[in-house]
């Protein structure tokens, strides 16, 4: 019986990842970074890091959690929550709409129970291809659910972060998530349980300034931007170019604001080992 | 009260004479200590603290600090808080709980400054940790929007049990030009932009993003300051002696409980 509902979460996780990959179909694949081709399927085995300039896509949230979860351990969190328009913004029900089309995500975080080699654990991945990555009271509420349930039931929490930061739609009921989710965090951290958050391109803003900086570990994927303020800001206020490498993950990790940048394809592993490592704590 | 539009409060918020955080410190605490440093990394001049005295009783006072000339401003980097800023303000905080005293928050600022050594420094992680550590203390915490108070940089303090606003103040998500840049990549639609953020105090007070709004006097606090200070004064007194009645347990629970019904969302079926 079991067995019959893993193979089915199985199947449906992979369908839903297979509709988050880069367009299928084509034959090579050219990477929006270097702007050299290779063969699609190289690039799919390599989890979209170009074998080229070894550049991080970004990858969609269901995809993603096909890459790090036991197949068949899938079972999502409040998937059917949505934004909401508290402020009855101007066009924002329409852009909402339109990114839903696009993506087929109800919003920017999908939130899932899960394992890991073996290990139960709740997971959380956003996905910048919905309006940004951007922070709504249903991303943070979704995010915070995600927290709640993990402190509830003893599990180690792994949140993937992608954002642009506020979602201006939602103005200052988007500020309040920052303060939302990192409450929570602080509830679920006061339990004794491990919170491991993993910065990919780009992590910014209002996420930054909450719950991704707060991860007992803190991991990072090579190359991904990360700040609170964008570059764009920065060079406006100081007024000069900024270094090479400004803000991305080795100048976090140089920083001392990260504990390791880890490639695509050593991240499931990495997570499994800190899963282990932790095994024992949080059993008071 | 008087009806102004958002984009005229957000000028009065702004106003050069407008009370700030040394005349509120000044007209409503007595013996006030003020306190230097992180001790990590360094003092910040664009975040004032310290322990001081309100109606006899020992309290901290943490606030952004603007400045009225340009040479004063430079001092405190005209209200935008670094790192350094952010942790001395958990510092504060910190002994406000180890010595039971009540802790006062003064918000007005422009934002978390954006630079290079900022960044360099942890911004991000500096504002996190703030949100993270408010929301379990276990003594009082107010905080008062007084004129700006603009992105994470002002919710980094304003993680309290009673967050009251004066009533020309705003609080937004960030300044209307940098709302309008990033919406329509035209800062010049600023005005619009007030009108559509809900930036105003009695619009926040409507979303419950804030718990009160402190009047003041006719076309703004800086036409009549005193009479400004002694109605924020007198808010504060009453908010206080509301909040001391509680356990230290009921108020980080009753903080938590406020946040975490911050922001509407709906069910819906899959796209």
């Amino acid at each position: 019986m079991n067995g019959v509902f893993a193979r089915r979460r199985a199947r449906l996780l992979a369908m839903k990842a297979l509709r988050d990959s880069y367009a299928a179909g084509e034959k090579t694949f050219t990477c929006p970074r270097c702007g050299r081709d290779s063969e699609r399927g190289t690039v799919a085995r390599a989890l979209y890091v170009c074998p080229q300039c070894g550049c991080h896509l970004p990858l969609g949230a269901y995809y993603r959690l096909s890459t790090i979860l036991d197949p068949g351990s899938f079972r999502e969190l409040n998937g059917k929550l949505a934004a909401a328009d508290p402020l009855a913004f101007p066009g924002y029900r329409e852009k909402l709409e339109a990114a839903r089309r696009k993506t087929g995500l109800q919003e920017a975080v999908v939130t899932a129970v899960g394992a890991i080699d073996g290990r139960k654990c709740v997971a959380g991945v956003m996905d910048s291809r919905f309006l940004m990555g951007s922070m709504s009271a249903a991303v943070g509420e979704k995010i915070t659910l995600a927290i709640e349930y993990a402190a509830k039931n003893r599990l180690p929490l792994i949140l993937f972060a992608a954002s642009g930061g506020a979602r201006m739609q939602e103005g200052i009921l988007s500020l309040m998530q920052m303060a939302k989710t990192s409450a929570a965090l602080a509830r679920f951290s006061q339990r004794g349980l491990l919170f491991i958050s993993v910065l990919t391109d780009p992590t910014t803003g209002g996420v930054t300034a909450s719950f991704a900086s707060l991860g007992d570990v803190v991991l990072a994927e090579p190359g991904a931007l990360i700040g609170f303020a964008g570059p764009r800001v920065i060079q406006q206020t100081i007024g000069e170019t900024l270094p090479e490498g400004f803000q991305r993950a080795e100048y976090q990790d140089e920083h001392g604001f990260v504990d390791a940048v880890v490639p695509r394809s050593e991240m499931r592993e990495t997570l499994s080992r800190l899963l282990r490592l932790h095994e024992r704590g949080g059993r008071s | 009260m008087t009806e102004l539009t958002a984009a005229q409060r957000v000028a009065i918020a702004r106003h050069p004479q407008r009370p700030n955080i040394t005349d509120y410190i000044g007209a409503l605490f007595t013996d006030f200590f003020e306190q230097h440093g992180d001790r990590l990394s360094g003092e910040d001049g664009a975040v004032l603290g310290g322990v001081a005295l309100y109606h006899g009783r020992p309290v901290t006072v943490i606030g952004t600090r603007k400045e009225r000339t340009v040479e004063e401003n430079l001092r405190c980097n005209f209200g935008m808080p670094s790192p350094a800023g952010y942790r001395k303000a958990l510092r504060l905080m910190r002994q406000a709980e180890k010595f039971r005293r009540p802790v006062f928050t003064f918000i007005d600022t422009s934002g978390a400054y954006p630079g290079l050594e900022a960044e360099a420094q942890g911004q991000g992680e500096a504002i996190a940790r703030n949100l993270y550590e408010m929301s379990r203390l276990t003594v009082p915490v107010i905080a008062v929007v007084t004129g700006e108070g603009n992105s994470g940089g002002a919710l980094a303090l304003g993680v309290a049990d009673r967050v009251l606003m004066l009533e020309n103040a705003v609080y937004a998500i960030l300044s209307p030009e940098g709302f309008a840049s990033i919406l329509w990549k035209d800062a010049g639609r600023h005005e619009e932009a007030c009108g559509l953020m809900k930036l105003t105090a009695p619009d926040l007070l409507r979303l419950g993003v804030i718990d009160d709004i402190i009047p003041e006097p006719e076309g703004g606090a800086h036409l009549a300051p005193r009479a400004a200070l002694g109605e924020t004064d007198r808010f504060l007194s009453r908010h206080l002696a509301e909040l001391s009645r509680q356990s230290g347990a009921a108020l980080a629970a009753g903080r938590y409980q406020k946040f975490r019904r911050m922001g509407a969302s709906v069910q819906k079926e899959d796209p």
